[in-house]
């Protein structure tokens, strides 16, 4: 692992010289998504639920179907833009949580060393080594499908994940005078952590925590396309997909391959912003 | 180094492994003693169940005792390989799995050949070459890290199977050949975000290695390029792409799960998704057990390679 971080480094440093279009692309396209998950029961042009076995397997295009129909009728724009809902919410929920917990370990093991240290460091390590995947899997085999129990176990998973980087970014900015002085001047442990180091690190912590909704999107989508996410009629792009399946193989692929594009893009574009403020975080640290 | 030093270097990385294996089966034997209420409601999951099967079922899971003997009770049948009975099969999980590992263990080995080799070719030419190709390179790197599985896998069927029917969509085959090709889409799938990682970080690597004086002073003076790119960026760059190597090869058994489900393959991947959905404890248990086991393995035994591939690399990290 030594070798690898001078090599990313490396990557970045070559990178930052041009960064706008792709940024403001995936801005763009994260902010749209958004938008249409907040306002899908406005912009939608008809109901995600109602099926018309008529209309079914409707090509893109179709008058009043403008991105097709799937095989039971049921339109795929709008179920799209009704399935951004729990799409975006269940992996944000992952996002808060890990980062929470993360965040408040980090800094507890950070600040207090020893064997307090110790202990969380190891613990982390052990979580670490678990597939995320993996460990949500677990949990749906005793809890049975749902999106609630897979969101707490990814958040579990994805602890070590912001935990790690946390504890190192506030081990470094430990050993700055600053903090030293602020302890001289008698503040509490806490309120040091909290009011001044927190701060510092925390374009840091929301460049991880951009990475990890990425993951966690994919992570909750591939359990939904699983039959293990998400539960009828509830619908996330994932399930979408998943129904799609036997769509595909007829030769009707659209109503799986939209839902498909939409994760990629909206994972392709959190991982851009990620980059770039992790970037930006890196050309800060080197200029001061 | 003395080979002392180096030997306890190796036992503490061996310890802290299977340390490691250890925390994490108590996890995997504790996750169904996490479920609020009677733990056998969920092992059975709505079967019914006479009493006296009950009272079997509580006596095999070591239910009627205590967590600490429940759990060395299962671990200890565990490293006998005895991985218990499914509830769906009613056969012994070990043979169920070992039954189906000659699909899954092909299938990785296949996207680990094709992602390592790919990956490692792509960042090579675009480290080497610059310019247009390496910003190509690095787009479709990206794009193809942040591709899950599932929409590779969905997009392969639809253009491959379904559109131009040159691979088929669901089945392993017979023969090496025709399983081979059964197994290509498949592979590709799982290989696409593996290649883009590959990719990224042996470019990097690469480009690093090429950036370095003594690089360039033997390019400069008319060493054949080829020659020093062998010698000099390769090899100092393996480091690197080896580990990430590992940790990708490890995460694709689990990619494995969503693959062979999607294309209908009988491999341990599937049988861990449906087992899930069916509530078969005993079977998600010895995957996710085997799983673990795995994953640590890999990087453990990478961990422990680097520094015979690279003397820079020094035993425990001292000295850097």
């Amino acid at each position: 692992m030594t070798l690898t971080i001078p090599a990313l480094r490396a990557r970045s440093a070559r990178r930052r010289r041009r960064r706008p279009l792709g940024l403001v692309l995936a801005a763009a396209f994260l902010l749209a998504v958004t938008l249409t998950g907040l306002l899908a029961p406005v912009l939608a042009p008809r109901s995600p639920d109602a099926t018309s076995l008529l209309d079914s397997l409707a090509p893109p295009g179709t008058a009043g179907h403008l991105l097709g129909t799937d095989s039971t009728g049921r339109d795929v724009l709008s179920r799209l833009m009704y399935g951004a809902r729990l799409s975006l919410i269940a992996p944000l929920g992952v996002v808060l949580l890990s980062g929470t917990a993360g965040t408040v370990l980090g800094l507890l093991a950070a600040r207090a060393g020893g064997w307090v240290d110790a202990v969380l460091s190891r613990g982390m390590d052990i979580v670490f080594s678990f597939p995320s995947l993996l460990l949500a899997m677990l949990v749906v085999a005793v809890s049975g499908p749902g999106l609630l129990a897979p969101i707490c176990a990814l958040a579990v998973g994805y602890t070590p994940f912001v935990g790690r980087v946390v504890r190192s970014a506030a081990m470094q900015e430990g050993a700055r005078p600053y903090m030293e002085s602020y302890r001289v001047m008698g503040f509490g442990e806490p309120w040091v952590a909290v009011r001044h180091l927190l701060p510092n690190i925390l374009p840091m912590l929301v460049a991880q925590s951009a990475l990890a909704f990425g993951y966690a999107l994919t992570d909750l989508a591939a359990l939904s396309y699983l039959g293990l996410g998400v539960r009828p009629p509830a619908a996330d792009w994932g399930s979408m997909i998943s129904q799609a399946q036997s769509a595909i193989l007829q030769g009707a692929p659209w109503s799986g391959l939209i839902p498909g594009l939409a994760v990629l893009l909206t994972v392709v574009s959190v991982n851009v912003l990620g980059e770039h403020l992790g970037g930006s975080i890196g050309r800060k640290r080197e200029g001061a | 180094m003395t080979a002392r030093t180096l030997a306890a270097w190796i036992g503490k990385r061996a310890l802290g492994a299977v340390l490691t294996v250890l925390a994490a089966s108590i996890l995997i034997y504790g996750a169904l003693r996490l479920v609020p209420g009677d733990p056998v409601l969920a092992l059975t999951a709505g079967r019914r169940l006479t009493p006296e099967q009950i009272e079997a079922v509580r006596h095999r899971y070591g239910l009627d005792q205590g967590f600490l003997q429940g759990y060395l009770g299962w671990i200890g049948d565990a490293l006998r390989l005895d991985l218990g009975t499914s509830f769906n099969y009613q056969t012994g999980v070990t043979s169920l799995i070992t039954g189906r590992l000659g699909v899954s263990g092909l299938l990785v080995a296949y996207s680990a050949v094709l992602a390592i080799g790919f990956g490692t070719a792509v960042a090579l030419v675009s480290a080497v070459k610059g310019g247009l190709v390496d910003r190509l390179a690095s787009v479709a790197a990206s794009v193809t890290t942040a591709t899950p599985t599932f929409v590779a896998a969905i997009g392969l069927l639809a253009l491959f199977s379904a559109g131009l029917g040159w691979f088929p969509a669901t089945g392993a085959g017979d023969g090496f050949a025709d399983r081979l090709w059964h197994l290509t889409l498949p592979a590709v799938a799982m290989s696409i975000a593996a290649f883009g990682v590959l990719a990224r970080v042996g470019n990097a690597a690469f480009a690093e290695e090429l950036g370095r004086e003594h690089v360039e002073v033997a390019r400069s003076r008319g060493a054949g390029g080829a020659a020093v790119i062998r010698r000099h960026v390769v090899r100092n760059a393996l480091g690197p792409l080896l580990t990430v190597a590992g940790l990708l090869v490890a995460s694709l058994f689990v990619g494995s799960a969503v693959v062979e489900t999607a294309f209908g393959l009988d491999g341990v991947g599937s049988l861990l998704v449906s087992s899930v959905s069916r509530q078969d404890f005993p079977v998600v248990q010895g995957i996710a057990l085997i799983a673990v086991l795995l994953f640590v393995t890999v990087n453990t035994l990478v961990d422990l390679a680097l520094p015979f591939i690279d003397p820079r690399v020094t035993v425990g990290g001292l000295g850097r």
